[in-house]
């Protein structure tokens, strides 16, 4: 039976082993090529960047816009904190810091600020939906004689400025007071960002204008503000039967109070069909309009989607600041500083001496235990660490990754997790060995096994990277992703490194013939007890089904073993027997 | 030495030699309650070191001066309150910026004092103020929500892969253990509880739940394979899984500890770096308990929740009753019986 299987596999597994070594090879030659392309052409470079804590970066204050005499709460700063956390954090794993200092907010980034991130920071603040009142083109033509435009004198010729009869709801035009209307009529959207529009009551009608300051609009009071929108996307606008119509959108989710505020709004605002501009909804951020569009019907379920005239760029950016958009309180730029690193270049030398003492360790106590078989340890941690570094450089080059001081504690730690799954392999391989079979079929069995049990392990470790990555913010983000990371490069290397490795080996002299230093000494492994050790028959493992499809394989085997066994007591005893 | 490991690797394999982990259970669920009571009792009397990243903290900052450097800042400080670290920060051209833990009012002065003497500069440049927390509630809250979810969806996941939900029951268990006595050794070192350190707790829920599916993966062959016509009975058959992974247990720990132990004695020992000693004594608490509960804690758990099943205590009889027939095999027999 064993002689049999060994002529049968062995060129087969010989041939599989010298596949995946090249296709490990083809792994390791294209990341080398994306990251060379990378330093040539896009910008990347040779070492991965670090976050804040070793490279310093740059600090933006935050300073609360109050109207005269309104407080800001702890509350609302935190609020305001969480919020902002979000913004940077969606732009990748970033490793930012961001506290509160008195009544303002501190952010801290690693590295240079690259625009986008800044605008997240800077631009986005209060958001606020409001009825649109009236909407006009604005007076901006005679720009050139803002002094000679003709604002009135209050002194002079006192408009009436409160309703003469009360508003029943947003829409109503009864808000719109001669003072008011005149404020409307002079307004020039060149004076926006002097207007102070960010700071208007919420309970007050707004005379503002759109971003690209090609409309301006009288805004009746706030009536669903922007913090009850959980969520916001864009994508293609789709028909009733799914067809993508090729128009982009913006989908808008809100929660149950802006579900319920929405849907009376979104009642009236239809009812008023006729008389455009009135059934518009400003979305206004900052004070500026983002987008008035019409109610094209009622909508009580909390999620109105938003067409026009998007390009998927403009979809995606209003859709990011309705997302992020909803701070409790406006906030202003005070200052942007760069800032240096808090622990620097000396504790990174640290962490690294710490590491190759470390790993040099790994490498003695490994050699002692495994022998020879050591150096399949150390030549499998070393690939490990060149595709683990090569992969961080790249992830650091396009998306932002940065690597902290725990990052490179975590990464140092990986070294042991990563030896893990050869020690599980080699110890099952020495199993083998001490039920009796040769090294070569021993090395397939051990292997189909291990695989298993490394597959199963690893993916409680892929499942806490995923769930946290997910779930949690900041520099927990930063601490999963490596995590996952070098759980899935540690997978990749048992599979395409060290079982091929092995499969070559057993084919030596030196290993085959159990070499006293090989570390696969099936003598010295108690290979000789054949008493009670024999408590697992070999033929349990079937030698055609290989390790390619181990886990299909197995499960088959299962019910066919399980159903074998209830027609006879003599069967093969089955895996899952008594676990149920 | 490597070939006594080896040899003795080959008598747990064969059981020519076996520790009873699994009939000495009543003695080891004695230690691990004592160590978690412990582990409670610390952090209760003691209470938690928890770092100006959860508390907040005081922060100085000094303007206009000549030569921004670190090092007269963290002299100054040091010489105020000594048992104080503090951030130095470079802000700008000619900004320093110091964040240390929250001061008293009177430190604070002095700290103050002490800094615009150490760069040369008008008392007025240094202006003090208090910083919030940077791992704000929300952050702490999202890490926490992180976790809960993590430890449902694996109960849920290895659940299905062993197909019994005791094993996740005892893996969970052994798990929450480590984390407790983790936490529990960090209150009593008197570390400062810091991001990196939550950090560090947050992989050993990794590593504890690996430790376990590798140990619970050969259990799970072992006691499935043998089947019916299992000449042990079932707490046998777990025991021999544990003790047939033992030399495998324990050279992985040794290899994941000796990296952390490296790090935290020669990195942070020597050396002098924080973040790394509060990453690394974490990790270095949880790999070692992590293993010891897997073998002491979720295995004997493991097998006591099943013996306690109709099948499993059908076969048991049978198979005691067979050995009795034999003559009596001297050994493990009696762990089965109570």
């Amino acid at each position: 039976m064993a002689s049999a299987r060994k002529r049968s596999t062995r060129p087969t597994s010989v041939r599989k082993a010298w596949r995946s070594l090249s296709w490990l090879g083809v792994i390791i030659v294209a990341l080398f090529g994306i990251n060379a392309a990378g330093v040539i052409w896009g910008g990347g470079s040779w070492t991965p960047k670090l976050a804040l804590d070793l490279e310093g970066g740059t600090q933006i204050i935050l300073a609360p816009q109050l109207e005269s005499g309104q407080t800001v709460s702890q509350e609302q700063l935190d609020q305001a904190v969480s919020i902002i956390r979000q913004r940077v954090d969606a732009s990748g794993v970033s490793e930012s810091e961001i506290n509160t200092q008195g009544n303002n907010v501190v952010v801290q980034i690693p590295g240079e600020l690259d625009e986008q991130t800044r605008q997240r920071v800077q631009s986005s603040a209060k958001l606020e939906l409001r009825p649109v009142l009236l909407a006009g083109q604005p007076s901006d033509e005679a720009i050139g004689d803002p002094s000679a435009s003709p604002t009135p004198e209050p002194e002079e010729e006192p408009l009436e400025s409160t309703p003469s009869v009360p508003p029943t709801d947003g829409s109503d035009l009864n808000w719109v007071t001669p003072a008011l209307q005149d404020e409307f009529d002079t307004f020039q959207c060149s004076t926006l960002d002097d207007a102070e529009t960010n700071v208007a009551p919420a309970d007050e009608p707004l005379v503002t204008c759109d971003q690209s300051r090609t409309v301006k609009y009288l805004l009746g009071p706030v009536e669903v503000s922007g913090e009850h929108i959980t969520d916001a996307t864009s994508g293609m606008a789709q028909t009733q039967t799914g067809a993508t119509t090729g128009e982009w959108v913006v989908n808008l989710v809100f929660d149950g109070t802006g579900t319920k505020e929405f849907a009376k709004v979104s009642a009236r605002l239809f009812a008023l069909k006729a008389e455009s501009p009135r059934d518009q909804f400003a979305f206004v951020l900052d004070g500026g309009v983002l987008s008035a569009p019409q109610m094209n019907g009622v909508i009580s379920n909390g999620k109105p989607q938003i067409s026009g005239s998007f390009t998927q760029e403009s979809a995606k950016a209003l859709a990011d600041q309705l997302k992020f958009g909803a701070l409790p309180i406006s906030f202003t730029v005070q200052s942007s500083d760069t800032i240096s690193a808090t622990l620097g270049s000396a504790q990174l030398q640290n962490g690294l001496i710490a590491g190759l003492i470390g790993l040099i360790l790994v490498v003695i106590y490994t050699l002692f235990q495994y022998r020879l078989l050591g150096t399949v340890t150390i030549a499998s941690l070393v690939v490990a660490g060149v595709i683990t570094y090569l992969a961080i450089t790249i992830l650091s080059w396009r998306e932002g990754y940065r690597l902290s001081l725990a990052g490179v504690a975590g990464l140092i730690v990986a070294i042991g997790f990563t030896a893990d799954s050869f020690i599980i392999y080699f110890e099952r391989v020495r199993d083998e060995l001490r039920d009796g079979r040769g090294l070569v079929s021993a090395v397939e069995a051990g292997w189909k096994r291990a695989f298993r049990t490394v597959l199963a392990s690893k993916g409680v470790n892929l499942l806490a990277a995923i769930v946290l990555f997910i779930l949690a913010v900041g520099s927990v983000k930063g601490f999963a992703f490596t995590l996952g990371l070098t759980t899935v490069i540690d997978v990749l290397i048992v599979i395409m490194f060290t079982h091929p490795m092995l499969q070559l080996l057993a084919q030596t002299k030196f290993f085959s013939s159990g070499h006293s230093w090989s570390g696969l000494d099936p003598t010295a492994l108690g290979a000789v007890y054949r008493g009670r050790a024999e408590f697992r028959k070999p033929t349990a493992v079937p030698a055609k089904k290989a390790a390619a499809s181990a886990g299909e394989a197995k499960r088959r085997q299962t019910i066919a073993e399980r159903k074998a066994q209830t027609s006879t007591a003599e069967a093969e005893p089955t895996t899952e027997g008594k676990d149920s | 030495m490597a070939s006594r490991l080896t040899t003795f690797g080959n008598d747990l394999y064969t059981g020519k030699r076996s520790f009873n982990f699994v009939g000495g259970r009543r003695t080891w669920y004695l230690i691990v309650g004592i160590l978690v009571i412990a582990s409670v009792l610390v952090p209760v009397v003691r209470g938690f070191n928890f770092g100006i990243e959860f508390r907040g903290g005081s922060q100085f900052q000094i303007t206009n001066v000549a030569e921004a450097e670190a090092q007269p800042a963290i002299d100054a400080v040091a010489s105020v309150v000594p048992e104080t670290v503090a951030k130095v920060t470079i802000v700008g051209a000619d900004g320093v910026r110091v964040q240390t833990d929250q001061l008293e009012q009177d430190d604070s002065h002095a700290v103050a004092a002490a800094l615009s003497k150490a760069y040369d500069v008008d008392a007025a440049e240094v202006t003090s103020s208090y910083i919030g927390p940077s791992w704000g509630a929300d952050v702490t809250r999202q890490a926490i929500f992180g976790l809960i979810a993590f430890l449902l969806l694996a109960t849920i996941i290895m659940a299905l892969y062993f197909r019994t939900w005791k094993m996740s029951i005892a893996a969970i268990i052994a798990l929450l253990c480590d984390l407790v006595v983790t936490v529990g050794v960090y209150a009593a070192v008197g570390f400062e509880i810091t991001p990196a350190a939550m950090i560090g707790i947050l992989t050993i829920l990794s590593y504890s739940l690996y430790d376990t599916v590798v140990v619970f993966d050969k259990v799970r062959e072992n006691t499935a394979e043998d089947g019916e016509e299992s000449k042990r009975t079932f707490a046998e058959s777990v025991n021999l899984a544990v003790n047939q992974t033992l030399v495998r247990s324990i050279n992985t720990s040794v290899v994941a500890a000796l990296p952390v132990a490296a790090i935290l004695f020669i990195g942070a020992g020597v050396l002098g770096a924080d973040t790394l000693r509060d990453i690394s004594l974490a990790l270095l608490v949880g790999i070692i308990v992590g293993t010891w509960s897997t073998v002491f804690l979720a295995a004997p758990l493991y097998s006591q929740l099943r013996e306690g099943e109709p099948a499993v205590k059908r076969h048991d009889q049978r198979v005691l009753k067979e050995r009795e027939r034999a003559g009596g095999t001297p050994g493990l027999a009696e762990l089965a019986a109570e």
